[in-house]
């Protein structure tokens, strides 16, 4: 047989049939769903009179909208607290399971599905968010979609899709002090471009990926979409393997050795044929900063600002336009830009080993005085184990708040949020304008320890300084 | 099936600019809602604001226009569907411009709205023809993927698929993918996963 590629491999599985125009048909093995983008979903259904083909295979939970101070219901915002109330009753009408609140499974829904075992290898996973790419740590194929496909889900367990064309994105040697996945990801956007992925997957690899934990591939394979691309992976390994064992929803005993096996398997093929190869130098890559609107405007902290002259003509409009939403100077270093706000969370950033880089940075001082910091727990596990390792009080002690989990100011529809032009470090995915609730607010992306070293100096700063 | 959509034909509005995201184009509060009805009161709320009345979308040209001509890379960024539907809940019927990210384009044509790509030059043209003459009628053609206007006709780039479904009127999914039947649950059961 012809060498293939994880994606050929997955693909082929899940594959119903192919249409005249070119479309798959394709299965989803696993679809999560949210509070925002579903209840028109399940509304559509009920105009189509339809019922949810195979509700085993969706699992919901409740993560943009809810408050990270109180979850008291009813909520005290009545526009979330009525979302969150038709996301419990479209699931118990449906039987579909809800991670609720309270039951120490509740989460950022890239957090929890990974974290419980949901998401596994050689799984095709959607979600009506785009950031589902971050499965794709596990060699799934998973993308995002919208509430019209959430509907077309819920009603045949099947979306329609064109197969992306492939590029492989290596990189080698290995990474330099204060520099982690949130850096590889960054300097792979800014290297690509945020357009530079459309119409790709891209399956990540090289010694740097091979060397990272979980955790650290569904940072880089979250913001795959910040990169254009639909999806993002990596390869099933041992890691991977390691990872998923004793996960309350993967198969135990002797079924889990079988599964890990087929696994394994799924690993693209040597010989497997990609559309577009790229590599990446790890010992290049910096600790960097966003200082534009789109995650590709980033730099690593220990450069200046580019020129707009530096760029080709056709992105000079959306750099001067950066760089008036930002008021940042050309020419000038980022290294010392003021913050007002620190952000450490979000499902790129918010788990286990991303709090306790965060600490271990807090822990060599306090925030500085006139900047609100605040930590938001991935999840309920993530929070719990947080708490069994004492991080919350390293946080709290140097001036850090500490909250329930959920999406928060990552995208601000809950009561976090940036207030006027306030600048701020956050540990999230996108920059855009007005992202962070205040329509003029300026969001500085970088790692959580990165985050955390700005929040004790006040400022950004170069976290090899602190480490 | 539903309603095969061959051509669009109105007015246009030209908005300039790269990479705008779903994010401007409906800012995160406001998808705090469980029915997509009010969703276009807030479409580019936030630029709309800052623009104070400069924004396109205020000029008295934008009101009835039916197709928006964008830069590249537009609706990059969440997959909130609730964009297009803003969008389309103020009259637009199809999209023309550099490029599209794909959610955003699933997204149309989930909804019937057509996205059309020009290259680079014809799309300056075509955004400064409109913005000189905003009373012309252009017209979108998905049979002989040709967009018309004052300025000339020009050839536009579609996704196949994406047309296909919606010259044949199969752009409702939903319908297409049941008919499939039974070969639904046959692959289910093929999988070495439940
Ligand atoms: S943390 Fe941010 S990017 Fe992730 S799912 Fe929540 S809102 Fe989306």
């Amino acid at each position: 047989m012809a060498a293939r590629s994880l994606l050929d491999k997955v693909w082929e599985a899940h594959t119903v049939r192919e249409l005249d125009n070119g479309e798959t048909q394709l299965f989803v093995g696993l679809h999560l769903i949210h509070e925002v983008t579903s209840p028109q979903a399940f509304a559509m259904l009920e105009e189509m009179d339809l019922p949810v083909r195979f509700p085993s295979r969706t699992v919901a939970t409740v993560d943009h909208i809810i408050p990270t101070h109180s979850r008291a219901r009813p909520l005290q915002d009545a526009l979330a607290e009525e979302m969150m109330q038709a996301l419990e009753e479209n699931c118990a009408r449906s039987g579909i399971r809800l991670l609720e609140p309270g039951s120490g499974r509740q989460g950022i829904v890239h957090v929890v599905g990974p974290e419980l075992g949901f998401t596994q290898p050689g799984m095709t996973i959607a979600c009506g968010d785009s950031h589902t790419s971050t499965h794709g740590a596990f060699g799934a194929v998973a993308v995002g979609i919208g509430t019209s496909q959430v509907r077309d889900v819920l009603a045949t367990q099947c979306i329609l899709m064109a197969r992306p064309q492939l590029r492989r994105i290596e990189v080698q040697g290995s990474l330099g002090p204060g520099t982690y996945a949130k850096d590889v990801i960054l300097a792979i956007i800014r290297r690509l471009g945020v357009k530079g992925g459309v119409g790709f997957a891209y399956e990540y690899a090289g010694d740097v990926i091979d060397a990272m934990s979980m955790e650290e591939r569904l940072t880089v394979c979250n913001m795959s979409i910040e990169a254009g691309a639909r999806c993002g992976y990596v390869n099933p390994d041992v890691t991977t393997v390691d990872y998923l064992r004793g996960r309350e929803e993967v198969p135990r005993g002797e079924a889990f050795d079988t599964a890990a096996r087929d696994w394994l398997e799924l690993s693209s093929d040597p010989e497997a044929r990609y559309d577009d190869r790229v590599e990446l130098s790890g010992a290049d890559i910096a600790p960097s900063v966003s200082w534009g609107i789109n995650p590709g405007q980033n730099l690593g902290v220990d450069e200046q600002l580019p020129r707009v002259a530096e760029f080709p003509d056709d992105e000079q409009p959306s750099v001067e336009e950066a760089y008036g939403y930002m008021g940042l100077q050309p020419g000038a270093a980022i290294a010392g830009t003021p913050i007002d706000v620190a952000f450490i969370g979000s499902c790129t950033n918010g788990r286990i080993s991303d709090l306790r880089e965060a600490a271990r940075v807090a822990q060599q001082g306090s925030v500085a005085s006139g900047v609100r910091a605040l930590v938001v727990p991935g999840s309920e596990a993530v929070a719990r184990q947080a708490e069994e390792e004492g991080l919350p009080e390293v946080f709290r002690q140097a001036g850090f708040e500490w909250r329930e989990p959920g999406c928060s100011m990552c995208l601000a529809m809950n009561p976090d949020k940036l207030v006027g032009r306030e600048f701020c470090a956050s540990s999230s995915n996108r920059n855009f304008k007005g992202r962070q609730g205040s329509p003029t607010g300026r969001t500085l992306l970088m790692s959580p320890a990165m985050v955390a070293a700005a929040a004790l100096q006040g400022a950004v700063r170069d976290v090899r300084e602190v480490l | 099936m539903a309603e095969p959509i061959e051509q669009v034909e109105g007015r246009g509005c030209v908005l300039r600019g790269d990479d705008i995201d779903t994010d401007r184009i409906i800012p995160a509060r406001y998808l705090r809602c469980v029915t997509f009805e009010d969703v276009g009161e807030h479409a580019f709320e936030d630029d709309r604001e800052q623009a104070k009345g400069d924004h396109p979308l205020d000029q008295e040209s934008a009101e009835g226009a039916e197709i928006l001509v964008v830069g590249r890379n537009f609706g990059c960024g969440s997959s909130r569907e609730h964009a297009p539907q803003a969008l389309m809940r103020r009259g637009f019927r199809a999209f023309v411009g550099g490029s599209f990210a794909e959610i955003f384009l699933g997204n149309c044509t989930a909804l019937g709205l057509p996205c059309a790509t020009l290259e680079a030059g014809d799309l300056a043209r075509v955004m400064d023809a409109v913005e000189a003459d905003p009373d012309q009628i252009l017209t979108l053609d998905l049979a002989t993927r040709t967009l018309q206007c004052r300025a000339g006709r020009f050839k536009v780039g579609m996704k196949p698929g994406a047309r296909d479904q919606l010259l044949e009127g199969s752009w409702h999914a939903t319908r297409v993918l049941l008919e499939a039947g039974e070969a639904i649950e046959a692959c289910a059961s093929r999988l070495p996963y439940v």
